[in-house]
């Protein structure tokens, strides 16, 4: 196909998973104000911003974090790129320039949500509740993605869609896991502290991942064993091994139909490998912010390399 | 859909030939079915179908969006369900007439691009071919594959009465509207099987067939093989968009952008991710202004470096071959049926509008005594700006346009005000004839082949002649009925 095709399709799904990340942001950043802190409700929304990497843009804008403007910031602020408006937009920007590699269910998923934030930007602020929001982006991720898993051929299209999906999602992972060190920064003391556990509690409900944590480990909510959840476990949806897997999965597939192998897949398959070997005291000893910012690293060089492969048409 | 203009303006009196009825109530022969369905379908059943459509076509993503207007990028081209239907002689007439202008137009582009006989033989002035700003220079001496310039010929014609046809313009170089051909008929079958079951309609959904037939008849000498076969696109924003991309679709080729093409060696390629695939045809829908910034626009972002040397070498055709122009100019619309004569030896079964060119002394004098009855146009105008329509304009506005005939005379020509024949529309008050005019789209290649259809479009505003989408025009699903 169509190297610009290929970049557009992994785009939709890049733009999708950050839409849907920026709208888990706010809901956490919001609960996570809701509880007294002892260095106050300033602090803890400036690490979100941090983590999330839009601290920069929204100081340069609005100052001080106040909770609306944060709403705006997060949600509907077009100069914001990774606003959830300017997601949703850009993802269906780039599925109507290719429109004819994507099923009319996806279309009509992508467009949906389109068209609706336009009715919800034209709605009085004062009325939307943040959870409002927040369980609107979900229902239109899911609907976007659920479309593609149930409608889409499974061809090279598919896999580069899935590599956007994965790829972003990992980097969404281990960014959402990092707020945490980030809101504790300050107060090493607070770990394994009363406070310290509901911070993760309020981690897990905005991933999703509150059940699924109790399923798979039950009894008391450590930091272990949510690293473990979002880093290392493979079955649950949103762990870094789990995404990278998802990338080498697909990687292979395309290398498979194109009949040869690219720098992309030597370098998924050393992420791999890496993951499968390391453990969670492994990532203490190196310091949980070290790792992340290293897998972070380590993600956008594999981006780079699944671009010059692929998406830039460059090679021959 | 960037229209062309239909002749302007009503003068009063005057009746029109109204395609169902005739210039009486006398119900014609090709409309006879239609009188039951629209007489026993209630009003809220039609509201109903009305939105129905209207959603279709939004949901598909059928949008169009007018030039220098701003507001809504997605807003909807008007859709009227009563559809305007030929006889099978009707149309059999009609397309001996397409198919015969098309043929001269081509044979037209060949000759002035070789040896320039109709020139030498004083049939056509010299000036108005080498001095047209649509002469390309450029492929002076070159023959594209099997003497085709234009591939897809779009040939706008208005009828005034039961065996009346004039041709309004010839558009040689990307004729736009055919994605309306297509799913205008595609939402008229969802919605009204019925129609379908009663009358025998011609098909029109091989269009996307015989287009890529016709496009692959045309690749290069060089191209062994399948050909493939791209569409070149200026990008998303473009007001046709949708329309590249259902084409694109319908022919499984891939939609370009001049990003997605390069020059290496003698060979143009498409960027893949399985690496450069080579591209033996295009069918382009971008000016030839923006094929190639070494070739034409040095500041053109959306062409392709390089490509006009592929192409005369021989390495690529493309479609229309750069400048086809020159044939659908206004000025040079006055002589196709010398062209007609000239070439194929036929008398024009297709008749061309009266028309004056104002850089002629006396047809300038006759002009400007009659201005408040004519049509006068931009001899390189288009979509219906930059014209005047005599009986509709006020006093300033033909005040104005004497002016600037006076100016610039050789920039304008003028036609008289046609009646333009009428079709049964859905209005408010339930159905009113309404003026339309059709564009069929004859395709050029080893044969020359006419799907049997076109693009109706019809002027929603009562007493209107100008039917430009652009301009408060809808469009109709055409129907041609077999034997």
């Amino acid at each position: 196909m169509l190297s610009r095709t290929a970049e557009n399709l992994y785009w939709i799904a890049r733009y999708m998973e950050r839409a849907d990340t920026s709208a888990r942001l706010l809901e956490v950043g919001s609960r996570i104000s809701l509880i007294p802190s002892a260095h106050g409700y300033r602090s803890e929304w400036d690490s979100l911003l941090q983590a999330s990497g839009m601290a920069a843009g929204f100081a340069a804008k609005y100052g001080d974090p106040v909770q609306r403007n944060l709403e705006s910031w997060l949600f509907f602020d077009r100069d914001n790129p990774s606003s959830v408006a300017s997601c949703i937009t850009a993802a269906r920007e780039n599925g109507r320039i290719v429109r004819t590699a994507l099923t009319s269910q996806v279309w009509d998923a992508l467009n949906t949500a389109f068209q609706e934030l336009k009715l919800l930007e034209r709605e009085e602020r004062s009325t939307l509740e943040l959870s409002r929001l927040t369980d609107w982006v979900m229902r239109h991720a899911a609907m976007v993605r659920g479309a593609i898993d149930a409608t889409q051929l499974r061809n090279d299209g598919f896999n580069f869609l899935n590599i956007g999906y994965y790829l972003e999602r990992g980097d969404n992972t281990a960014r959402l896991l990092d707020v945490k060190y980030y809101v504790l920064l300050p107060r090493l003391d607070f770990v394994g502290s009363g406070l310290d556990n509901y911070q993760w509690t309020t981690l897990l409900r905005a991933m999703g991942a509150h059940r699924a944590f109790h399923w798979a480990y039950g009894g008391e909510v450590t930091a272990a064993k949510i690293a473990h959840l979002l880093i290392l476990n493979p079955q649950s949806p949103r762990s870094l091994i789990t995404c990278v897997a998802g990338m080498a999965n697909h990687l292979g597939r395309i290398a498979k139909a194109y009949g040869r192998d690219t720098g992309a897949q030597a370098a998924v398959q050393a992420m791999l490998a890496e993951l499968e070997a390391e453990t969670v005291e492994r990532i203490f000893d190196e310091g949980l912010h070290e790792y992340l910012t290293r897998f972070i690293g380590g993600s956008a060089a594999l981006g780079h390399a699944i671009h010059d492969a692929y998406l830039s048409g460059e090679m021959r | 859909m960037a229209g062309k203009q239909s002749q302007g303006g009503s003068n009063g009196a005057a009746a029109y030939f109204n395609e169902m009825t005739g210039m009486g109530a006398d119900l014609r022969a090709p409309y006879a079915r239609l009188q039951d369905w629209v007489q026993s379908m209630p009003v809220e059943l039609r509201s109903l179908k009305q939105a129905e459509a209207e959603a279709l076509f939004r949901r598909i993503g059928i949008t169009f969006a007018v030039y220098g207007e701003g507001g809504d990028p997605d807003r909807l081209i008007p859709f009227d369900m009563f559809p305007r239907v030929f006889a099978a002689a009707e149309w059999a007439r009609l397309e001996k007439g397409i198919k015969q202008r098309a043929r001269a137009l081509n044979a037209f582009l060949v000759d002035v691009y070789g040896r320039g006989e109709i020139i030498r033989a004083g049939r056509i002035p010299g000036r108005l071919v080498y001095q047209n700003e649509a002469y390309e220079k450029e492929v002076a001496g070159f023959t594209p594959p099997k003497g085709v310039y234009s591939h897809i010929v779009g040939i706008d014609i208005v009828r005034t009465g039961p065996d009346e046809f004039y041709v309004l313009e010839d558009n040689c170089r990307t004729p736009s509207g055919v994605s309306y051909m297509l799913e205008s008929r595609e939402i008229m079958m969802r919605m009204f099987p019925g129609l379908f079951r009663e009358n025998r309609i011609e098909p029109v959904d091989n269009y996307s067939e015989v287009l890529r037939r016709t496009l692959a008849s045309v690749a290069p000498a060089k191209c062994k093989g399948d050909p493939r076969v791209v569409i070149l696109t200026p990008g998303h924003f473009n007001s046709a968009y949708y329309e590249h991309s259902l084409l694109a679709d319908l022919m499984g080729v891939d939609l370009v952008e001049g990003q997605d093409l390069f020059v290496d060696g003698e060979f143009v390629y498409a960027r893949t991710t399985e690496g450069p695939k080579r591209v033996d045809v295009i069918y382009r829908r971008i000016d030839d202004s923006f094929l190639d910034p070494l070739c034409f626009r040095p500041d053109s972002m959306v062409g392709v470096p390089g490509l006009m040397d592929v192409y005369r070498s021989g390495g690529v055709t493309i479609c229309s071959a750069p400048g086809a122009g020159v044939a659908d100019d206004k000025a040079v619309y006055t002589y196709v049926p010398e062209m007609v004569r000239f070439y194929l030896g036929e008398e024009p079964l297709l008749q061309n509008v009266p028309t004056w060119q104002c850089g002629r002394p006396d047809d300038l004098a006759y002009v400007l005594d009659h201005l408040a009855e004519l049509v006068v146009k931009e001899v390189h105008g288009s979509g219906g700006y930059g014209m005047l329509v005599g009986p509709k304009a006020s006093r300033d506005e033909v005040e104005r346009f004497r002016a600037l005939l006076a100016q610039d005379p050789g920039n304008y020509i003028a036609q008289p005000t046609l009646s333009l024949s009428t079709v049964p529309t859905f209005v408010d008050e339930g159905v009113a004839p309404r003026h339309v005019d059709l564009r069929p789209y004859c395709l050029v290649g080893e044969r020359v082949e006419l799907v049997p259809g076109g693009l109706t479009r019809v002027a929603l505003k009562e007493g209107s002649l100008v039917v430009n989408s652009s301009q408060g025009g809808g469009v109709k699903d055409t129907w041609v009925l077999a034997e």
